[in-house]
């Protein structure tokens, strides 16, 4: 077969008029190989997933289609009629989505979920339907199919529901797969399995893919060609061994220099008075069951001991589940342990009082992962930082002082204290929880995940920031991080979680290079694209 | 605010409710003005059609009253009820419903458990029992109507605390070291505020007709000139005078439904998911 799978010419998509710009896209043309995975990357608000939202035909209401075509095997799909488009879609086209919790039916089965493409598509009878189904998914490699066949989508954990979706996407064949974010939502050592899968069924098959990320570590894995986009242009594409090693334009290079490189930098004298201890740290959660009978019992923390030198950073790595978040909350007792001891500087923080513990707050503060939730959005920006010291007597006016004088030390412009949160992006909304936590001159900061939800390169100033105001502040930080990159960049020290234990814990160095347990081999193994790193010093 | 109120007057339904509210305001508001003798005395002739006698437009009740004087006057009754009666009910529903939601646990189930005895019982029920007990002066109904109509608007609140409390901002809070009542109502309450400001205009249409049913059943204040009073007393001659009843029931019906338009344009205009459609 000659000629693109999938060719997109000058394709525009407008916007409604009360956005932010008037096209989500202008004059975008790409086009994709039988046989090839296109990586389509970009930060959030490129106009990536609109790619294929417009392809698929699926677009919001409001939004429409104003120029240029998109020839599927010489067909064009921005003239063709809604029942055409049908019976393209799940045949022709396939998609895979980011959430795989959100994009199964929760109330029937994977099997009768993937047998339904062949119903709506074919004329296959039922027993040559659910033949063809189990072979699907032996074919992502699910484990035991016939269980997974019966299974309602919460039984599967996130990588089999994510293979099942693969399964439904492959059913027919279709010559092209649109796979948005499809690993996003994953922990690595499921992602990299996802991706080696899609990769290999790929091959496989000669199916073509168009693969959306904002993450250069997934395509250094897995492209074959990479296409960059920012505000709804394609500003730079070509085979990705050129895109990543040679960058051409200026926007590609920034965001590849953001990429943070696996391997620590040199190691930083670490003090050697610890200021926060823990010593054999327990949460169990028990949910379920009536009188105690057939209750569940989770150890979310098991026995966790771990020291904070003064000035470092201890960074907290491990998947979700691992217990990491909750041991962020036993430190600033957002969540009461049942054993064990934390003491900052000599005080026992568990054995504090309500009140006793709320005088202390001021020493241990926290900056939180979702820069949306975080702030309440019916404050003023500048009343979220100042609530802090007025809680604890501070004067008002002195209050809002102060604040206009964190928002300068964290790089935002003063005069922006009264709007409201929602008038913020998410860097600059993240860099008001900081401003908020350091209000009260803490002498730790627990950082949960706090640059998780923030597109590369806005990451890097996040981090930056908070490496400066370290030194400048002499905080000593305690970092919860699922991705080994942004680790390995601001940590001292490390400590890797699993099943609420820590398994193995040193110098980041030490860890990253010689890791002694086989489950950190495991993730440093399955970092994306693991030895690909921005090598522009940023 | 300002996007608030534009968002708010681009739906026709909402513009009228407000009109017609306004317009039942205004009626309150110049009752003493227009007809400034005490509308419950005798005016004139007894069962006067309307428009039969050019002093009064909407005639003569039973006992030779004005009609519209005691419409005008029973607005102020009827509005007053509403205002009170949901300003009562509203905020004890906060209250419970606010420290039965943040706090979850025990405290959540003894409030529960005391708000369903109240929702087991059928509320006009529970109002019969409270005026048969406490007396029907209007003050004593007022408040018995806004202590059968908290359940709601305390399911409501908790249900939005439940949501909120988890939240991270909420959890920023307390490691700030903000206390309890601080948090619930001046950082969580505004969030959950919305939905129960839009109830309340459901409270208020239901407390207007509790106020009517009580009077129809000549159980209300007979003190006061209320629309419910004048539908009370209509029902002796409904089958040849039917005006008399009618009259007051139009006025009733026009206020809950303005009440309610209001409410739903309040929804409308307050829910941002719908903004732009």
């Amino acid at each position: 077969m000659s000629g693109p799978v999938l060719s997109i010419r000058g394709l525009g998509v407008r916007l409604p008029r009360n956005a932010d710009r008037s096209h989500a896209l202008r004059d975008v043309s790409l086009d994709i190989q039988p046989n090839e995975i296109l990586c389509v990357v970009g930060e959030s608000g490129s106009g990536k997933s609109m790619t294929a939202s417009a392809v698929m035909r699926l677009l919001p209401a409001n939004v429409a289609i104003d120029a240029g075509q998109v020839l599927f095997g010489g067909e064009d799909l921005v003239q063709a009629s809604e029942a055409r488009m049908r019976a393209l879609r799940g045949a022709g086209i396939a998609m895979v989505f980011q959430e795989p919790m959100t994009a199964l039916n929760p109330l029937r089965t994977v099997g009768d979920q993937i047998a339904e493409m062949f119903r709506i598509h074919t004329r296959m009878d039922a027993a040559a339907i659910s033949a063809r189904t189990l072979g699907l998914l032996e074919e992502v490699r699910i484990p035991d199919p016939r269980l997974a066949l019966r299974a309602y989508p919460h039984e599967l954990s996130g990588g089999q529901r994510q293979r099942a979706m693969i399964a439904m996407a492959l059913a027919l064949d279709p010559k092209l797969l649109i796979a948005d974010e499809p690993t996003t939502a994953l922990d690595v050592t499921t992602q990299a399995q996802i991706l080696a899968l899609i990769k290999d069924l790929q091959r496989r098959k000669g199916t073509a893919v168009l693969f959306i990320t904002h993450d250069f570590g997934v395509v250094a894995e897995i492209a074959d060609r990479v296409a960059v986009m920012q505000h709804g242009l394609v500003v730079e594409q070509g085979p990705a061994s050129e895109v990543l090693h040679a960058p051409q334009h200026d926007y590609t290079r920034a965001l590849i220099a953001a990429v943070p490189a696996i391997g620590a930098p040199a190691p930083r004298p670490v003090s050697d008075t610890n200021i926060l201890q823990m010593r054999g740290v327990e949460k169990t959660y028990r949910t379920g069951g009536f009188l105690g009978r057939h209750a569940r019992v989770t150890h979310a923390v098991r026995g966790v001991t771990l020291d904070l030198p003064k000035g470092a950073t201890l960074g907290i790595v491990g998947e979700s589940g691992s217990g990491k978040s909750t041991l962020a909350r036993c430190i600033v007792r957002l969540v009461e342990p049942e054993r064990g001891v934390i003491t900052l500087d000599g005080t026992d923080l568990l054995k504090l009082r309500r009140r006793e513990m709320r005088q202390a707050a001021r020493r241990v503060q926290m900056v939180f992962q979702d820069p949306f939730a975080s702030l309440n959005p019916r404050r003023r920006a500048g009343e979220l930082v100042a609530q802090g010291p007025m809680v604890h007597g501070v004067p008002r006016a002195e209050a809002m002082r102060r604040a206009k004088e964190l928002f300068a030390l964290v790089g935002l412009d003063p005069a922006a204290t009264d709007r409201f949160p929602h008038e913020f992006s998410g860097g600059q909304r993240q860099r008001i929880g900081l401003a908020r936590a350091l209000a009260l001159e803490p002498e730790v900061l627990v950082a949960d995940e706090p640059v998780s939800a923030l597109d590369v390169s806005v990451q890097a100033q996040v981090l930056r920031l908070l490496q400066d105001l370290r030194v400048r502040l002499g905080l000593s930080l305690v970092f919860i991080t699922h991705d080994l990159r942004v680790a390995a960049q601001v940590c001292d020290l490390v400590a890797v979680m699993k099943d609420g234990e820590v398994v193995e814990h040193g110098p980041v160095a030490e860890v990253f290079r010689a890791p002694r347990h086989a489950y950190t081999r495991a993730l440093l193994d399955s970092v994306p694209g693991r030895h690909f790193a921005g090598a522009a010093p940023a | 605010m300002k996007r608030f109120l534009l968002a708010y007057l681009k739906s026709p339904p909402a513009v009228i409710g407000l009109v017609l509210l306004l317009v039942i305001v205004a009626m309150a508001l110049s009752a003493d003005w227009f007809f400034p003798r005490d509308p419950l005395s005798l005016a004139g002739r007894p069962l006067q059609w309307p428009g039969a006698n050019p002093r009064f437009p909407l005639g003569t009740d039973n006992s030779g009253r004005d009609i519209a004087a005691q419409i005008f006057h029973g607005a102020r009754v009827s509005l007053l009820i509403g205002v009170v009666a949901t300003s009562i009910a509203v905020g004890l529903g906060i209250v419970v419903g606010a420290l039965a939601g943040y706090h979850g646990g025990w405290v959540d189930d003894a409030l529960m458990r005391v708000t369903e005895a109240f929702q087991t019982l059928p509320n006009f029920l529970l109002l019969l029992v409270l005026v048969a007990v406490f007396g029907s002066d209007i003050t004593t109904v007022t408040v018995a109507v806004g202590a059968v109509s908290w359940p709601a608007p305390a399911r409501l609140t908790r249900a939005e605390f439940l949501s909120l409390r988890n939240r991270e901002f909420v959890q920023a809070c307390r490691t700030l070291g903000m206390g309890d009542a601080r948090i619930i109502f001046r950082e969580v309450l505004p969030n959950a505020l919305p939905p129960v400001i839009v109830y309340a205009s459901v409270v208020m249409a239901v407390a207007i007709l509790l106020e009517s049913a009580l009077a129809f059943l000549r159980l209300s204040d007979p003190n006061v000139a209320s629309w419910g009073n004048l539908i009370g007393l209509g029902r002796d001659v409904l089958r040849v005078q039917w005006y008399v009843s009618a009259i007051p029931g139009v006025a009733i019906l026009v206020t809950v439904l303005a009440v309610s338009l209001v409410g739903q344009g309040l929804n409308d205009a307050l829910n941002p998911r719908l903004r732009g459609r």
